[in-house]
């Protein structure tokens, strides 16, 4: 019953390959569902990482894969309701850097909502990005959903202040993936409050959609894959009957269910990570449910990063992957089996080699 | 035989002495040399480890570690390997430098360089424990 045209994915191929092509299909998603109004997609683009060089100059790399999605989005037909940009706009933090980004960012015809990330928070504490984008945390309500965008990525107050010689210091420690001196994310107690008292007007049966940079649940801490405070947030979460939390940073495909909350990950559009079984000396949480994306050919620059289209589908997440130099990947939500699925890997005897060699 | 020349064969005597007990210890390492020889080893896996993490290795600021978090999907258990772009089989420095070259925009380093040997020592030991599989994709 859930029948998406799947002609879109293959003319996001051609609009890739074409560069911006004049022929734009009419039709690109068909829903076929009752309470159509509820039905709606919006685009999520994630993990730009702008990263500043010196002067006017900035990595190319990381440029050309924002530019991209951004480029995408825009031909997308029939058009999203708005666009989300996922977190880590900037790699450091800084105002050429995020100036940079708004810019590229600005060519969208869309609203966009705007998440914070660690690599966009920690030099001046959000200050500069709030005037560019707003809030640090916020609300509201499109047909018939309630959506939620919380700064996950606040840390112990010990670790912030009074810990570093300076600001760039701290930006840099936590800047790193993989830093033993780095700490983990946490929703922390203000928004905890400030959650509870957001949901306390909402219905059971409105579908909830919550936009965080780190994921809102327990995967690898030695990489931040990682929220402090998740079960506390999921619990303010469970009385609801459909809740999505939707989350960057991993810049990888994941996904799960815990009771009544889907966890599906966006993809960044600067560089592919390693899945954390990768890595042989820690323990990690990766969900069972995940079938691993290919493992990212570094000679091809844009392999392994993307943006994607998500349909929200009587408010369950329908997550099309749009993927650079691969096939794109459906991560939908199954109504029988009640969780996330990949439409195309369903088994491991499916499963190509890239997907299980690290 | 002069003082001198005595004293010659007394050491060349002793050299002997040593030499002949010597050669059936040579093998037997104390405890002392192992935990010498590990902080020689560990010594550079740290330096390696500090080149990892420099936005100063290549030229635009990109570090290894941005992508590679302990230094993983760098594999280098399954080196030498063939690598199709290059058309023929590489051993894992030449991996390095292409990465040095093209995401980090920098100069490659000579095989033998010792920023080149901590590199590999680093990502290595990340790697320490998992099975040898060369040539594998």
């Amino acid at each position: 019953m859930n029948t998406i045209n799947r002609s879109r994915r293959q003319f996001m191929k051609g609009a890739g390959a074409l560069a911006l092509g004049s022929m734009l299909p009419v039709s690109l998603v068909e829903l076929a569902f009752a309470e159509s109004s509820q039905n709606f997609s919006f685009a999520y683009i994630s993990d730009a990482h702008i990263q500043h060089i010196k002067d006017n100059r900035f990595v190319r790399n990381w440029d050309r894969g924002l530019i991209r999605a951004v480029a995408e989005t825009n031909l997308l037909v029939p058009k999203p309701d708005f666009v989300v940009f996922g977190g880590d706009l900037a790699q450091l933090g800084n105002k050429p850097e995020l100036d940079h980004g708004a810019e590229i960012m600005s060519a969208l015809q869309y609203k966009v909502h705007y998440v914070m990330g660690e690599h966009d928070y920690y030099l001046d504490l959000g200050e500069y990005w709030e005037k560019l984008f707003g809030p640090q945390y916020y609300s509201f309500d499109h047909k018939g959903v309630h959506f939620i965008v919380l700064n996950s990525i606040l840390t112990y107050d010990e670790w912030t202040h009074n810990r570093w010689p300076t600001n760039e210091q701290r930006m840099l420690e936590m800047a790193m993936l993989d830093n033993p001196k780095g700490s983990p994310f946490m929703v922390g107690a203000e928004q905890l409050l400030w959650l509870k008292k957001d949901l306390s007007m909402i219905d059971n049966n409105t579908p909830i959609v919550v936009f965080s940079h780190s994921p809102l649940q327990k995967i690898f801490r030695g990489w931040n894959f990682w929220t402090e405070d998740a079960e506390q947030v999921q619990a303010l979460l469970q009385s609801f009957n459909k809740v999505s939390v939707i989350y960057g940073h991993v810049h990888q495909v994941q996904y799960n269910q815990i009771g009544h909350i889907s966890f599906n990950s966006v993809m960044a559009t600067a560089w592919p990570w390693p899945y954390p079984p990768s890595y042989a000396h820690a323990e990690q949480y990766l969900p069972k449910l995940i079938v691993p994306m290919n493992r990212a050919d570094p000679f091809f620059e844009r392999d392994g990063t993307g943006w994607q289209l998500i349909n929200l589908v009587n408010g369950n997440v329908d997550m099309e992957y749009l993927l650079y130099s691969n096939r794109g990947r459906s991560v939908r939500y199954h109504r029988e089996a009640n969780r996330p699925e990949d439409i195309d890997y369903p088994h491991e005897t499916m499963r190509i080699p890239p997907q299980s060699h690290y | 035989m002069s003082h001198d020349q005595k004293k010659t064969r007394l050491l060349g005597f002793a050299l002997l002495v040593l030499a002949a007990t010597g050669s059936s210890r040579a093998d037997e390492f104390t405890d002392a040399d192992l935990q010498r020889w590990q902080k020689q080893f560990m010594s550079v896996v740290n330096k390696g480890r500090a080149l990892w993490t420099d936005s100063g290795l290549g030229n635009n600021g990109v570090a290894c570690v941005q992508c590679h978090p302990n230094a993983a999907n760098t594999h280098p258990e399954t080196y030498p390997k063939f690598q199709q772009q290059l058309g023929k089989v590489v051993p894992v420095w030449e991996m390095i430098n292409w990465c040095i070259r093209n995401p980090l925009e920098g100069q490659p380093l000579a095989a033998d360089d010792p920023k080149m040997t901590a590199l590999q020592a680093y990502m290595t030991h990340e790697r320490r424990g998992v099975k040898l599989e060369p040539g594998k994709h």
